[in-house]
């Protein structure tokens, strides 16, 4: 997977779950997004993104994750977003959205909302 | 210590050094680098790691915007930095001041949008207004635009 940001897609009964990594500012945005938009082509029912490993996230990273909820929800699928790291959970306070989000802490969880 | 920084910049660093003073270019590759100055100043002034996480991306999100809208994505383009503690009413903190050398825009037109209104894009302003103490636009002598960034301990 030639993708800086991706680290793994598992395509599981419940939905699709996105490992990503490393940081996600103006140097990656595109990677991320793309990847994400690929995932969605495919509407699963539920889109999960692992984002414990993402050390630093920018507001265009951010931007991506608004974009992404917006395309699951218009094909009726749920987007969950995994144990954000501390960096990734401070910017989404900031923004507020934090509240926007669903936020979970397993990946059971999120296969379940 | 004078040291060169990749980008053709002058920097003075070092442990002991409470100002730096250098030019990147208009890169996104160049952000880590700046990151990890803003985040070694942070901690050298006693920020804990949520103030530091913060500040270092409300500084990251000033050089995004000079990037994106002032050189509208041009990568060579020049921003002049300078990240400095300082002290004001007893408090130390850090201020940085960004130069870029693109078109001049009114200050006041540089505003965030309502955060209830969820969409992509436009949050970098938010964010800044957020985090910083004190946050000063104004048009830099021979050309361009500064941005002037305070964030004190204890604020």
């Amino acid at each position: 997977m030639n993708n800086s940001t991706i680290k793994d897609i598992r395509r599981l009964p419940g939905g699709t779950v996105i490992t990503a990594a490393g940081e996600i500012d103006l140097r990656h945005q595109q990677d991320f997004q793309r990847a994400l938009q690929t995932v969605c082509e495919e509407r699963p029912s539920r889109v999960v993104v692992d984002l414990s490993a993402v050390g630093y996230m920018d507001s265009s990273g951010v931007g991506t994750l608004v974009k992404i909820a917006g395309m699951v929800r218009s094909f009726g699928g749920k987007l969950a977003l995994l144990s954000p790291s501390r960096p990734v959970m401070s910017i989404f306070e900031i923004t507020t959205l934090d509240r926007y989000f669903t936020i979970v802490s397993s990946e059971e969880e999120a296969l379940a909302v | 210590m004078d040291q060169p920084l990749p980008g053709g910049t002058v920097v003075q660093t070092g442990k002991d050094t409470d100002r730096m003073t250098f030019t990147i270019r208009s890169d996104p590759q160049e952000l880590p680098r700046v990151r990890e100055a803003v985040r070694s100043l942070c901690r050298r002034v006693g920020f804990g790691e949520e103030d530091t996480c913060r500040v270092v991306l409300a500084m990251d999100e000033a050089l995004a915007n000079v990037i994106k809208h002032a050189y509208t994505g041009r990568c060579d383009l020049p921003v002049a930095l300078r990240l400095e503690l300082v002290e004001e009413a007893g408090h130390r903190g850090v201020r940085f001041r960004v130069r870029d050398f693109g078109p001049r825009v009114k200050p006041e037109s540089i505003v965030g949008r309502p955060l209830d209104d969820v969409r992509p894009g436009g949050l970098g302003v938010h964010i800044i207004r957020s985090v910083m103490d004190r946050v000063t636009y104004e048009p830099a002598d021979g050309g361009g635009m500064q941005l002037e960034l305070v964030k004190l301990t204890g604020s």
